[in-house]
């Protein structure tokens, strides 16, 4: 047994037996193993949770429990007038972790900044075709085409500077790719002639040291005991990986894990009523939706969709696919993100108006099909029932439905074609908080025969997302997107179906957990009560 | 003997080759590319699309794609996973000992009851016993996995709290490195407890994983040990006034073990299949678990490289225990 070995063991027995250091060991049943532990190099939340949110930090960071972002690496920064240019200054005296292979002879600095955004822009660095990196978020973000140099100005002062004015960039440095590593560390691997070891054993300057990982079985972490914002409450962090929900309970009745992520709603009540588990819940950061392909008709029109819309009984959608566990939207954008437009009124169910409006559009003996996905989402647990019953509803107002399906990459590829046939039921579960993220992505013109499925590109609209992104004023971005959706219920290219509701249950002993928005298991600021 | 062996080992080769190719072909024949998945929602421009399928290296012609993994595997190069970036291999011999221990336990399990559960039915012949046996051994032979396995953890580790939920042992002992075979670690660590505690993780999922091969091997015992009895031997044994024991345990079950044999060589596939649904619900970090995510995520080193490697132990298993009908039944190396 090694000594990494020897003091891991130490400290989880120490916690687990309630030994006289009376060491804290939080156990978070996780619902899947990390692809790795370079949060730049994966897309997947699961891989998040055990990289970016434990080990690393990020310049800028959400506000655990909010879209909103708080200063992390960079104590503050400055946007130029013409919000091209974006000046950071770094904290000082943030300690990177050390291993038994790697022990810093610096605090952090500017170059571990540059080294970090790099390595995923640039071919010359000599990490970025390490571990097959493919950098999906930078990519996915625009950031290669967004970023036009990163310059150092001294030690602890980084300037951006930008192709194009872009209002959400800030929120796009919280994102879990722009986490920051240590160049130190990264030279050293290089060196020793293991750089894929910056994917598998991390380095970070988060709240938690990565100390071990059993693929497929447990994850363990220590705290970062000089953690620049305070050592967290507990002094160990486990994840137990279990994929399997209905494990997951049982594991959490039997006191061997502390939180769960992902409770079957068939659960959801029992949990409510076990005296041992505190259930706590929060709409989720994501929007389920049924896209019209606006570019055939009849549904060209605006009415028809807005008819199709009013035929659709979303309660009993609520009830039947989400089980409770969702909430019926009404705008593209979910509740808990800032500009959402509460004075938005969704269309009412009422088929026999919906009836009279085909009728008065011309449109009689109507044929569709709707796209079922083949996988479960949080915004749409049930793609297959949740159509039959949208059948269902259009029947009633004449409107036969043929429901299709895919694989799920080939769905993917196939409902972005301009000339698809049919409505396609899919969702979104939002990155940085940012409404652009939601509004540009899916319903701006550029992501016509891509991301935007209901091939909709409506100039009044692009122009106030547009004239958003560029606005570096809070206050006037919210009232555009806040216009936008006004704009987008009038035309509906969409039926918004609903927001899911997050379940998060957790031990009655556990305290200061909160459920994020953005979809990520946080444990620093959480305790466990004696 | 020799000549038997040799003759067994030649048609492996073949086989091998065709293992190659279907796993080769069956990940590639599915629709959806690991680069569309790996995207999800979001998606990928066009460009960014053409700049991955040349880093992957599948803008090269299919033939060539195969040539080039079959070159790998022949000098024992399985790949690197696209999705976790590790070595196909290092990735297998990780998880592997894990489905091994679980399904050697299985195996064992099962023999140890099933093997006397078979012979006894089938001396009590049409007797309460036997029809009692045999319809338990019909209801876990169509017992669903998954509900059998969440039935076993609410009873036992739920409502009577005497065996953990799930995972090969309690998180207070760790050992890193190992052999991976967490029996064996446990006994030879210096923590107190752990070999018990790997022992107790172990008991829920050998029971799963054992239930259909040990409700298969009963009933195979059982018609074979009623086909040996009806022999003229036997009676002769009998009519020598040998102890029943010593008749149905020695005399007939010999001869009766050949299928039963054949079934236990079958039951590895059937194990390695079953262990992807005991592996899942039990947290147990094995390569059941490992192939299906790989599916889904169209890792295609790592579908590849797994079902080779199955396929390749399979093989080995199916031609040891041909060669123990070799040693059971002299019959049948003389041939």
């Amino acid at each position: 047994m090694n000594l990494r070995t020897t003091l891991a063991t130490g400290l989880v027995l120490t916690a687990l037996l309630g030994g006289a250091a009376s060491a804290k060991t939080l156990v978070y049943c996780s619902e899947g193993s990390p692809e790795g532990f370079d949060p730049a190099l994966y897309t997947s939340g699961t891989t998040f949770d055990a990289s970016s949110h434990p080990v690393f930090n990020r310049l800028a960071e959400f506000v655990t429990g909010t879209t909103e972002v708080e200063p992390g690496l960079a104590e503050s920064w400055e946007a130029s007038e013409d919000g091209l240019e974006y000046t950071f200054k770094l904290r000082q005296g943030v300690k990177f972790h050390a291993s038994e292979k790697f022990t810093p002879t610096r605090d952090f600095n500017a170059d571990d900044v540059i080294f970090s955004f790099e390595r995923q822009w640039k071919e010359d660095n000599a990490y970025f075709k390490v571990s097959g990196g493919t950098w999906e978020y930078f990519n996915g973000m625009s950031m290669t085409d967004l970023l036009k140099s990163i310059e150092k100005v001294d030690d602890y002062t980084v300037k951006f500077v930008l192709n194009r004015p872009e209002a959400p960039f800030i929120a796009n440095l919280a994102m879990d790719f722009a986490s920051i590593q240590s160049k130190e560390y990264a030279d050293a691997l290089v060196a020793a002639g293991t750089p894929e070891l910056l994917n598998q054993e991390p380095i970070g300057t988060g709240p938690f040291q990565f100390v071990a990982y059993q693929k497929d079985a447990v994850i363990r972490y220590k705290a970062n005991a000089d953690y620049w914002r305070g050592k967290a409450a507990i002094d160990d962090l486990v994840f137990a990986i279990t994929p399997d929900a209905s494990v997951r309970y049982q594991k959490l009745k039997a006191n061997e894990c502390h939180v769960m992520p992902y409770p079957n709603p068939a659960d959801i009540e029992a949990m409510k009523a076990d005296a041992d588990i505190t259930m706590l819940e929060q709409e989720g950061l994501n929007v389920g939706y049924l896209a019209y392909n606006t570019k055939q008709a009849p549904f060209d029109k605006p009415e028809v969709r807005k008819a199709l819309n009013m035929a659709i009984d979303k309660n009993a959608i609520i009830d039947v696919v989400f089980q409770g566990s969702g909430k019926a939207a009404k705008n593209p954008i979910p509740p808990t993100m800032w500009s959402y437009n509460d004075a938005v009124v969704d269309d009412a169910y009422d088929p026999e108006a919906a009836k009279k409006m085909l009728a008065d559009a011309g449109v009689t003996d109507l044929s569709m099909k709707i796209w079922a996905m083949p996988v479960q989402r949080p915004y749409n647990p049930n793609a297959r029932r949740m159509a039959e019953l949208m059948q269902a509803d259009f029947e009633k107002v004449g409107v036969k439905v043929e429901i299709v399906s895919y694989e799920w990459g080939e769905y993917l590829e196939r409902s972005k074609a301009e000339d698809r046939d049919g409505a396609v039921l899919l969702g979104w579960t939002g990155d940085n908080g940012d409404p652009d993220n939601f509004l540009a992505v899916l319903l701006g013109c550029d992501g016509v025969g891509g991301s935007n499925r209901a091939q909709w590109c409506y100039q009044p609209f692009e122009d106030l997302i547009q004239k958003a992104k560029v606005t570096s004023d809070m206050a006037e971005r919210t009232k555009l997107y806040e216009e936008a959706q006004v704009v987008f219920k009038e035309q509906a290219p969409w039926a918004t179906v609903a927001h899911s509701v997050v379940f998060m249950p957790v031990r009655k002993e556990v305290t200061g957990y909160k459920v994020h928005p953005l979809g990520s298991h946080i444990f620093y600021g959480v305790d466990i009560a004696e | 003997m020799l000549r038997y062996i040799v003759s067994r080992l030649l048609t492996f080769l073949p086989t091998f080759f065709g293992v190659t190719l279907i796993s080769f072909g069956f990940i590639r024949v599915l629709p959806g590319d690991p680069i569309v998945v790996m995207a999800g929602e979001r998606g990928v421009t066009p460009e960014r699309y053409k700049e991955l399928v040349a880093q992957f290296g599948f803008d090269r012609p299919l033939l060539v794609q195969y040539w080039e993994y079959l070159k790998g595997v022949l000098q024992g190069d399985l790949g690197q996973s696209f999705v976790t970036k590790k070595p196909v291999w290092d990735e297998f011999f990780a998880l592997f000992p894990a489905t091994l221990e679980l399904s050697l336990c299985a195996i064992v399990f099962a023999i140890v009851l099933g093997l006397p559960a078979g012979v006894i039915a089938a001396v009590n012949r049409g007797k309460f016993f036997d029809r009692a046996l045999m319809s338990s051994a019909l209801v876990g032979y169509s017992m669903p996995i998954f509900w059998w396995a969440l039935l076993l953890i609410i009873v036992f580790s739920g409502w009577l709290g005497w065996t953990p939920v799930s995972g090969r042992i309690s998180l207070m002992y760790f050992f890193d490195g190992g052999t991976g075979f967490m029996l064996w670690d446990a006994l030879w660590s210096d923590q107190k407890g752990a070999f018990l505690s790997a022992l107790h993780h172990l008991i829920l999922p050998t029971i799963v994983l054992g239930t259909i091969p040990l409700a298969v091997i009963a009933r195979q015992t059982r018609s074979a040990m009623l086909e040996v009895l009806s022999e003229d031997y036997i009676r002769t044994a009998r009519a020598k006034g040998l102890s029943p024991s010593r008749v149905n345990f020695v005399h007939a079950l010999r001869n009766a073990l050949i299928p039963v044999i054949t079934v236990i060589g079958l039951m590895v596939g059937t194990l390695l299949a079953g262990a992807i649904l005991t592996e899942t619900i039990f947290s147990w970090p094995g390569i059941g678990k490992w192939m299906v995510d790989s599916i889904f995520r169209r890792d295609y080193p790592v579908v590849q490289g797994g079902l080779l490697l199955i396929a390749v132990i399979v093989m080995i298993v199916n031609l040891t225990v041909d060669m123990l009908y070799g040693f059971i039944n002299p019959k049948i190396r003389k041939r």
